[in-house]
């Protein structure tokens, strides 16, 4: 199997003046065209690496990797306009909430027209046929009324799937979902969770799944990374969830309660300072 | 949750609650106004009781009999209850009776029709250089921060809100007139044109080059230029910062985080996402200013000899000319409801957030 991507010992780091964060600490895994999920707790690195994969880190950010490569492609040599080439074209970023990702002061065809005509010259009827069909393929029944919306005229399931739309336009290989589902509704989750799989399935792209929620990425994903303070502390595939032998995950998995049963007290989540060492 | 309210061809009822809509925007926008109005006649007819000048005494001087100024003090109405006086001052106002001048001895509207456009001039030009570099300058500060360009700009924005006016203008008055001739003084035009030049608008510069009189329009322009500039490096100081803090507060957005994701170039993301962004609240500050420049540039206007609006003020008030401080007054509050009208409309096509449904 090909690998689409291959990260080998990926650090970011940042340097304030009370010292350096490290913020990821040699993060190590390969992605053929499967869904990959990334779990962890806030400041655990799983969104950073998400970015770093992008090229989207703070410009003070220093990273480093004995290997980042895209189909054999070493993303750290390339120039940044090389790296902008890959952007959006061949991988792509679904952000966390539609009410602040889209722009507020732009249509949503617009923008979605503007990934296509940033990566291809296509002509502008050209382009809005392909925007209308790919909101189609989020499904969204009114695509030309959607076309012509500012972003605060849609609900929040619907903003995402523009969201994903926008991202998809240009057929990426690799797309990276940064908590994609964690700002809409319960309901509306699945809804889109369902729409990119789906898409996912049928264009045969890799995705790197990034939540905090065990559960939703283990019925979602093909393998699961655990990570804790910038490291990845176990690698399960999703069948096995039950079979997780770090302390941590085994904490994180006590804490999901179970319908029908009474636990006193809670189980608090352990963090050992050994794990991070 | 399957139910679509929506179909694509237009319900019958929609186009008319549209006109509907429309008409209720203007009445809203009507009643506005009019309220604005009535608030500022409220203030320059109390501004006119309370301040101690008899208008009587200023009309017939302190010498005249005790008869005389009963008389007067009739005819004027000032016997009258306050209310009363309040509706007469509205009535007369809106029949564009303003009084009459008593240092110019002409209608105080015909004065204010003399010098306004003036002001309107020399405030427009210094809002156009304020925007044209204020704009730029703060949108680089803001992408280069904390660096050496940010540091700049921010330093010739302080120079610009701390120094005095009137000190910046008589040293460039000595550099560029004085020393070097580069620039033309005093006032808007010089005295071999101001009568064999005709203006149609009043605002020279336009009516100059309208006329193809290339020859005046340079000596207009050379005397505009100085005034015109200092004016602009103001407004500029204070849009530059401002648009600094709207461009770093953008940038910072997630959106713009997406639009990285989407591979636009850097220029893009900063002109037509962030600054496209910024421009909302941007609109109200360029219009303050702008208003600011019409009342406040009572200073420029004294050092260059304009005849301006702001000089009319100073000498009608040195000279107690009530009548002509008060329509002034009215007139400066009428530049300044006309802006912010015009800066909510801008608001409104810009933010497409604010647009009633």
């Amino acid at each position: 199997m090909s690998a689409l991507l291959t990260v080998e010992n990926l650090k970011v780091h940042y340097p304030t003046r009370s010292g350096l964060i490290q913020a990821v600490r040699g993060v190590s895994f390969t992605l053929g065209r499967e869904r990959l999920g990334i779990v962890g707790e806030s400041g655990s690195g799983k969104s950073q690496t998400g970015r770093a994969i992008m090229g989207l880190t703070a410009p003070q950010a220093l990273i480093s990797a004995d290997r980042l490569e895209f189909q054999g492609q070493d993303l750290l040599t390339l120039s940044p306009r090389e790296r902008r080439a890959l952007r959006g074209r061949r991988i792509a970023m679904i952000l966390q909430d539609p009410k602040y990702s889209l722009n507020p002061v732009m249509t949503i065809g617009r923008q979605i027209v503007e990934t296509l005509r940033t990566h291809e010259s296509v002509t502008k009827a050209e382009a809005k046929r392909r925007a209308l069909e790919m909101l189609e393929a989020v499904q969204i029944r009114d695509p030309e009324r959607v076309f012509g919306l500012y972003p605060h005229e849609v609900s929040g399931g619907m903003g995402q799937r523009a969201m994903i739309a926008m991202m998809l336009i240009c057929g990426p290989e690799l797309m990276i979902a940064d908590e994609p589902t964690s700002a809409l509704d319960v309901t509306v989750q699945l809804e889109v969770l369902n729409i990119l799989d789906g898409l996912v399935a049928k264009r045969g792209m890799g995705l790197i799944f990034v939540s905090h929620d065990l559960r939703l990425v283990s019925s979602f994903c093909d393998r699961v990374l655990v990570m804790y303070a910038g490291r990845v502390v176990e690698e399960l595939s999703s069948g096995a969830l039950s079979e997780a032998k770090h302390p941590y995950t085994r904490g994180l998995l006590d804490c999901v309660p179970k319908v029908g049963e009474s636990r006193h007290p809670l189980p608090v989540l352990d963090r050992k300072p050994e794990w991070a060492a | 949750m399957t139910v679509t309210t929506t179909s694509p061809s237009l319900p019958p009822g929609r186009k008319h609650r549209k006109t509907e809509k429309i008409l209720l925007d203007i009445g809203r926008f009507l009643v506005v106004l009019v309220t604005t109005y009535l608030g500022l006649l409220a203030v320059t007819f109390f501004i006119g009781r309370v301040i101690p000048i008899d208008p009587v005494l200023a009309v017939l001087g302190d010498r005249a009999p005790a008869s005389a100024i009963a008389r007067v003090r009739e005819e004027m109405g000032l016997d009258l209850p306050l209310w009363q006086q309040f509706f007469l001052y509205v009535r007369q106002i809106l029949s564009g009776d303003f009084g009459t001048s008593v240092l110019t001895t002409n209608p105080v509207l015909t004065d204010i029709a003399r010098v306004f456009p003036a002001t309107l001039e020399l405030a427009t030009f210094g809002t156009v250089i304020g925007t044209l570099l204020g704009i730029p300058l703060g949108v680089l500060a803001a992408v280069k921060r904390g660096t050496l360009i940010d540091q700049l700009v921010r330093l010739v924005g302080l120079v610009g809100y701390s120094v005095p006016i009137f000190w910046l203008a008589l040293l460039s008055l000595l550099l560029f007139y004085a020393k070097l001739g580069w620039v033309a003084f005093p006032g808007r035009i010089d005295i071999v044109y101001e009568y064999t030049f005709t203006p149609i608008t009043q605002i020279f510069l336009l009516d100059a080059l309208l006329q193809r009189q290339w020859d005046v329009a340079w000596d207009v322009f050379r005397h505009i230029v100085l005034p015109g500039s200092l004016l602009g490096y103001f407004s500029m100081a204070y849009i530059s910062r401002m648009t600094r803090s709207f461009m770093l507060n953008e940038l910072a957005q997630e959106y713009v985080v997406a639009a990285r994701a989407k591979g636009l170039s850097e220029s893009r993301i900063i002109w037509s996402h962030a600054l496209r962004n910024a421009a909302v609240p941007l609109v109200t500050v360029i219009a303050l200013s702008y208003a600011g420049l019409l009342e406040g540039s009572v200073l420029t206007e004294t050092v260059f000899s304009w005849p301006g609006l702001g000089l009319y003020i100073t000498n009608s008030l040195q000279s107690a000319d009530m009548n002509a401080v008060l329509g002034s007054t009215l007139a400066i509050g009428s530049a300044f409801i006309a802006l912010n009208l015009l800066s909510d409309l801008l608001y409104r096509t810009l933010d497409p957030r604010t647009r009633t449904r």
